[in-house]
């Protein structure tokens, strides 16, 4: 039986990797924490969003969840700080800081 | 009992893959592999088998579109020879670490430079780090019969590595021999159908490959893969004897020819066994005590195997039809010297470098070997560890 991708961490012995490291499952990049690589992060001003939500569909990393019609905070797990919404951003609601 | 013909090295492979009926076949021709793929689109056009063939633009491409297919769950095939095989060296990597079974019909030609179209060992090789299976052929006879195995060795569930099938460019892989081959139904029966467990166009299936590996994990992805590479031993002799029963002809790691008491032994890959074999004849003729280890397995390296079988000679002469730029000899002498020295085999081993880009090896040229094995071993000779044999100098 095939392990699972959550089961797969930096303690799996050799024997009990999957065969040429085949994942037998979607949507494991949730797990993949790819935020731990970001130098900037991104902070948004609720007081200047309009909800355009422009953002949402800019962010390489769909790191901005949308719920009933509105975004809420970044996805900061998974965003790897490009500053791409920053610049989309129409209302100057989004700034970058330094570091995590 | 057997189909008595004559065919080259190319007809015949190219007949145990028509009779296998691989499901895909990318390739890109070059010399002298080109008539494998030729042969098969006769066939496929001609109705005789089911092959999609994909004609790509480089073997770089033949390689990825061979991963793809394999991927996809196809049983796939191709074919090459010298600067085709090196122009796929990133793909057979990954080809290997994705445990994809390709089976690759490899026509050995010297790599370039200089420039050169004929036999030699140095494009396989150079690929002998890569993860692949690889066996080599003395004749027609015995690249038809690897051929048939080659799946049933690649695809084994414990053993799920790509596989090189090797002869010799020109003098293999072109000269008409006489050749028994098994009847079709025989044949396609031995080699079955491909039956993965996970394969990309599996209904049903999620399934991702090729993964970035980071520094936590690469390392044990390597491990286990050469646990492939390891069971692939036993696999090998098992599937050899289960095609001794369909053909009669009994295969293994290397073939021991007249070697059981001999005191000198020559080593050696592919045709020029052929023309070992006649010196070896003659020198028994005349009472010396000479045989050959003739290499059918390259890679997984039967190390073990071969010093156990070199155990009672007094001298051996390692063959190489490569050149590996070391300063310090041929790849078949290194391997086969350090398992000699792992297993205390005390016998002196020189490694000799011969046939490159094509040049001929006589039966002459192997008495002369033997006869310096045996100074060698009476001390009447100092031995020389890496040398050429029939260099102008």
């Amino acid at each position: 039986m095939a392990l699972k991708a959550k089961n797969i961490n930096d303690e799996t012995k050799w024997q009990d990797l999957t065969e040429g490291l085949q994942i037998y499952e979607s949507a494991t990049s949730r797990s993949f924490y790819t935020g731990e690589w970001r130098t900037q992060t991104p902070v948004l001003d609720f007081e200047k969003c309009r909800q355009c939500l422009l953002c949402v569909p800019y962010c390489p990393d769909s790191c901005i969840p949308v719920y009933e019609g509105k975004r809420e905070e970044f996805d900061l797990n998974h965003c790897k700080g490009c500053g791409i919404c920053e610049a989309a951003c129409p209302f100057d609601a989004i700034s970058m800081k330094q570091g995590k | 009992m057997g189909i008595k013909n004559r065919m080259s090295g190319n007809e015949a492979v190219a007949h145990a893959i028509s009779q296998i009926d691989p499901d895909v076949m990318p390739a890109f021709p070059i010399t002298p592999s080109t008539e494998i793929p030729q042969f098969v689109s006769n066939m496929i056009s001609a109705g005789k088998i089911h092959t999609e063939f994909i004609p790509v633009e480089s073997e770089h491409s033949a390689m990825s579109a061979a991963m793809g297919s394999e991927a996809a769950g196809a049983r796939t095939i191709t074919a090459t020879s010298s600067c085709g095989l090196a122009l796929m060296w990133e793909v057979l990597y990954v080809a290997a670490s994705s445990r994809l079974p390709i089976a690759m019909c490899v026509v050995n030609r010297g790599l370039t430079g200089p420039l050169n179209i004929n036999a030699e060992h140095s494009d396989s090789m150079g690929a002998r780090d890569s993860g692949w299976i690889q066996i080599y052929a003395e004749n027609n006879q015995e690249v038809y019969d690897n051929m048939l195995q080659a799946y049933r060795i690649a695809e084994h569930k414990d053993v799920r590595l790509p596989i090189m099938i090797c002869q010799d460019g020109f003098i293999t892989s072109h000269a008409l021999c006489n050749i028994e081959l098994i009847e079709d139904d025989k044949a396609r029966a031995f080699a079955g159908t491909y039956e993965p467990e996970h394969y990309l166009l599996k209904e049903g299936e999620t399934m991702a490959m090729g993964p970035y590996a980071t520094s936590p994990y690469g390392m044990e992805a390597k491990r286990a893969q050469v646990q492939g590479m390891m069971n692939a031993k036993q696999v090998i002799l098992d599937v050899a004897k289960e095609y001794e029963k369909i053909s009669g002809r009994s295969y293994g790691f290397f073939e021991s020819y007249k070697l059981e008491d001999a005191e000198y032994a020559v080593v050696i890959i592919g045709s020029a066994a052929g023309t070992a074999k006649d010196a070896v004849d003659a020198l028994r003729s005349q009472g010396k005590k000479v045989g050959i280890l003739k290499v059918r397995v390259f890679r997984p390296f039967p190390g073990e195997e071969m010093a156990e079988a070199l155990k009672g000679v007094k001298a051996v002469a390692i063959m190489d039809r490569a050149e590996s730029y070391s300063g310090n000899g041929g790849p078949l002498g290194a391997e086969l010297m350090a398992a000699m020295y792992r297993a205390g085999n005390e016998a002196v081993a020189v490694n000799i470098v011969y046939g490159l880009s094509g040049r001929d090896i006589t039966v002459e040229d192997f008495e002369g070997v033997y006869g310096r094995l045996e100074r060698i071993a009476d001390g009447s000779e100092k031995p020389e560890f890496y040398s050429y044999l029939g260099l102008r100098e």
